[in-house]
């Protein structure tokens, strides 16, 4: 169900600030996927191209090609179309602050139109047990506000939501970042589990967190792709000078 | 250099399993997924939708520009009749003849302007009392209270400062104020018999009134614009602190401060209700403070039902077209003064 | 050798003198300031309480001579009036407040809307009358109460525009980016997410547009004109509150004179109620769990 990402000579720029240069990659399907390198490298910028988010910017301009599945994002779809099929969680929780759980679930496919009631409950209920946060709030779906619970559970609220709308990616953009060990453990756990149903990209400033989760790991470094290669390979033997510097604490 | 990391355990669970967390079953529910995935992908690029949803806010913003140009013209069209006759000579004449169809501006443009600076007089040195004294000197705990009540006064309707006027204000005047005036400054031939309490003084200390909030907020606003390093750097040479304020504040401040001038000008002179209760609504040109007077506003507010005759009501209008031109240059020019001291932040509409 | 810094006793002594009388002449004027607002609320208190009875708000106005008149159809036209003024002036001053934060932001023509709106704010409301007059009056050839609410229509947009902009912008950015990143389209996600999150700063600009445009007179004296008795039709003057208010307090008899202040007492105390619950939600935080 899930599917890869074929990225082709992608090249960024935000005004004339070159941000992305020349990037080739595959990502694999229903893997997880993770990309790291220094503050400011690109990697951000990088995962935002992958569903056109980086067009909010107006200024934002982007050459080459990104292949999801079969469909090319920039040449065949609209960006609204695109988003609707990958889903993103951002590095600070956003639920959306005037509604409840249940409605923060659902917004996805709300505001895209969607009445039945009966497939919205059951979708909400989904996507929080996928989301490990059912348990914790299946009393209150729609009494608390989403902007109520914790820093850990609204991510896992943003989680679910994104999960609500099946996507066939899920881009993660420092997710535990802004979180306390307890709930990063808990987030990483998820992502365990996800991926074998969505392809999962996942930026990370903690290496350790992509040891962790990730099958492939990609390195950033200054707007080029330095290495993309097995995780376990990337961490215990890699072939750029610069990645192991990297690993090893020398800089970033 | 190889290094020692945690090998990646990418097969198996990063913890022990953890409670309350079911395995999400893949195969149940596939018939859902596939159902939601194929809805979301129907439905359009929505394009159209957001090009016209913008294009419709567009519009509406244009609406303001639509605004002025609508008033603009109906003036215009309106008072074409006098404008015809009379050419720029209306706003030099002083005749204001309904029956002779004879008419000139002149005595309502000095009733207003000199109102209108008599209210910017008092009000400016109290404006700038105020705002310091709630800026460098006011104890916390006052703040909230002084500012709100201030906020208030600027919400009072002219029509309530005018009733307030008329049986508080110009009986002060009449029977204390305007007495001593006359005896001590009777000599300069602006405080003369007749006293009425009504004239062109009760008009301007009315505008005061009124003008003085908007002068202390918005000097309030720049003086707290004003970096607290300015302050530092002063009291450090051993200002006391009414030199700190006077060299490290308003110094800066002093742009910002004459805009919020110019912005309390621009509302005396547009101002209607309070000024018609009080200044006499007599078209004289008198040196006389103490005389009634007219002013532009209070000429259209008391006779504009009573305009019979297209010529009548042209004049009036064209009193109008005037005013709207000299409040939007004065507020054009206040707005851009305040605008470079606050470096553009969006001003905020009191 | 130390003499040459050090400043005169007669400095000494005149920089403190002045620093004194400087603080003086400020607590002075603040006092000033703040003594005509009290005086004016005092004033209303004592005048205008003793006339506020049911007939006040039940009856319409007496015959000269008569007492027991009210300002009941003042205060039913200035809600009439109100509500025609708000049909024209929320939805357009909404709307080009959102394009102002939303679609025009940085730009160079969301910066003249802007600084239009502002100078706008500043034209004196009766030239807004004499627009209506222009627009609507004159062609229909009679005053009329949607006269009156056209011209009060064009004073809210302004400054509706402009408080909406600023509660917009502070409707933080993530919450717009989760909004895209779900695939939601643009039109929807300002509609349902950031003017629902920012809807409290909005209504209660809203109200402080009503609060002002309530206590307007000048543009209603040649639209509304006024009236003494009760209006069903919108193509009749009405009566509206600061209007009788002015009518009265010219006029030479006592009655409505005492009228007036009755009037005066009612109106001051909705806009202050106005002016402190604005001052109550904004300060709670509008954005009620926007972090």
């Amino acid at each position: 169900m899930a599917v890869g990402i074929q990225v082709d000579n992608l090249n960024a720029w935000y005004g004339t600030n070159h941000t992305l240069m020349d990037i080739n990659l595959h990502i694999p399907a229903s893997q997880a996927t993770a990309l790291i390198g220094p503050s400011g490298c690109g990697k951000s910028t990088f995962v935002r191209c992958l569903n056109r988010m980086h067009e909010t910017n107006p200024i934002a301009r982007v050459t080459g090609s990104v292949h999801i599945g079969d469909l090319d994002i920039y040449a065949d779809v609209s960006p609204v179309e695109v988003r609707r099929r990958i889903g993103m969680v951002f590095q600070r929780p956003n639920p959306f602050p005037t509604m409840s759980i249940y409605d923060n679930v659902a917004s996805g496919l709300r505001l895209n139109g969607f009445r039945n009631r009966r497939v919205l409950d059951e979708v909400v209920e989904r996507s929080l047990k996928h989301s490990a946060l059912w348990e914790e709030v299946k009393d209150d779906l729609k009494k608390k506000s989403g902007a109520s619970l914790s820093g850990g559970q609204q991510q896992r609220l943003c989680i679910a939501r994104a999960l609500a709308v099946d996507p066939e990616v899920l881009l993660m953009d420092e997710p535990a970042s802004a979180l306390d060990p307890v709930s990063t453990a808990k987030i990483e756990d998820l992502i365990f589990q996800l991926k074998s149903q969505y392809t999962i990209v996942i930026v990370t400033h903690n290496m350790q967190q992509a040891a962790r989760v990730a099958e492939r790991t990609g390195f950033f470094l200054n707007g080029k792709l330095i290495e993309f290669d097995s995780t376990h390979k990337i961490f215990t033997n890699p072939s750029d000078k610069r990645t192991e510097d990297y690993i090893t604490g020398r800089f970033g | 250099m190889t290094l020692k990391t945690q090998e990646a355990r990418v097969t198996e669970p990063p913890s022990a399993s953890v409670p309350g967390t079911e395995t999400p079953g893949t195969a149940s529910l596939a018939g859902e997924h596939s159902a939601i995935r194929k809805y979301l992908l129907g439905r359009g690029s929505s394009v159209l939708a957001d090009r016209s949803f913008r294009w419709l806010m567009i519009l509406c913003a244009f609406s303001i520009f639509g605004i002025v140009v609508l008033i603009a013209y109906e003036l215009v069209v309106r008072s074409r009749l006098t404008i015809a006759k009379f050419g720029m000579h209306f706003f030099f004449a002083s005749a204001w003849n309904p029956i002779s169809d004879n008419y000139g501006a002149l005595p309502f443009i000095y009733g207003t302007l000199v109102s209108s600076l008599i209210g910017l007089i008092i009000a400016v040195p109290l404006a700038i009392g105020v705002a310091t004294f709630l800026t460098e000197m006011c104890p916390k705990f006052l703040r909230g209270p002084l500012s709100f009540l201030t906020e208030l006064l600027a919400a009072i309707p002219s029509v309530v400062y005018g009733l307030w006027a008329i049986f508080v204000l110009v009986p002060i005047l009449r029977d204390h104020i305007n007495p001593l005036l006359i005896r001590l400054f009777g000599w300069s031939g602006l405080f003369a018999r007749p006293n009425l309490g009504i004239g062109m003084l009760a008009a301007g200390v009315i505008l005061a009134i009124m003008i003085l909030p908007i002068i202390s907020s918005l000097t309030r606003e720049v003086m707290t614009a004003v970096p607290h390093t300015q302050r530092e750097a002063v009291l450090a040479l051993g200002a006391t602190r009414w030199e700190m304020i006077r060299m490290g504040v308003l110094r800066n401040a002093r742009i910002g401060i004459v805009g919020s001038m110019i912005l309390g000008l621009g509302r005396a002179l547009g101002e209607t209700m309070a000024v018609t209760m009080v200044i006499g609504n007599r078209p004289d040109i008198l040196k006389n403070l103490l005389a009634p007077a007219y002013s532009m506003a209070s000429v259209i507010a008391n006779e504009f039902t009573e305009a019979s005759d297209p010529m009548y009501l042209s004049a009036l209008v064209e009193i109008g077209l005037a005013l709207f031109i000299v409040t939007i240059i004065v507020n054009a020019l206040a707005q851009l003064l305040v605008w470079a001291v606050t470096r553009g932040a969006p001003a905020r509409v009191s | 050798m130390a003499s040459q810094y050090q400043t005169s006793a007669f400095t000494r002594i005149r920089r403190a003198t002045t620093n004194h009388l400087a603080s003086g002449l400020a607590v002075v004027s603040t006092i000033i300031v703040i003594a005509p607002l009290i005086a004016i609320f005092a004033y209303l208190l004592y005048k205008g309480a003793s006339s506020l009875n049911l007939n006040f708000f039940t009856k319409t106005p007496a015959p000269v001579g008569e007492s027991g008149g009210g300002m009941a159809n003042a205060i039913v036209g200035s809600g009439v009036l109100l509500a025609i003024s708000s049909v024209l002036g929320v939805p357009i001053g909404i709307a080009a407040g959102v394009f102002l934060s939303e679609y025009g932001r940085g730009g160079k023509l969301a910066s003249m809307v802007r600084f239009t709106a502002d100078v706008l704010n500043g034209v004196p409301s009766i030239v807004m009358g004499i627009a209506a007059y222009s627009l609507v009056v004159l062609p229909q050839g009679h005053f009329s109460a949607l006269a009156g609410g056209v011209a009060l229509g064009i004073m809210m947009i302004p400054t509706i525009t402009r408080t909406t902009e600023e509660m917009l912008l502070m409707v933080p950015h993530a919450v717009r980016e989760a909004a895209l990143g779900l695939g939601v389209p643009n039109w929807r996600s300002v509609l349902s997410i950031t003017l629902k999150t920012a809807s409290p700063g909005i209504i209660t600009g809203c109200m402080l547009a009503f609060a002002r445009v309530a206590g307007e007179t000048a543009p209603l004296l040649f639209t509304a004109l006024g009236s003494s008795f009760w209006s069903a039709n919108l193509n009749e003057p009405i009566a509206a509150l600061p209007l009788q208010i002015y009518v009265y307090a010219i006029s030479p008899y006592d009655d409505w004179h005492r009228l007036a202040w009755a009037g005066a007492l009612v109106l001051i105390l909705l806009i202050v109620i106005s002016v402190s619950l604005v001052r109550y939600v904004t300060s709670r935080g509008v954005l009620k769990g926007a972090s």
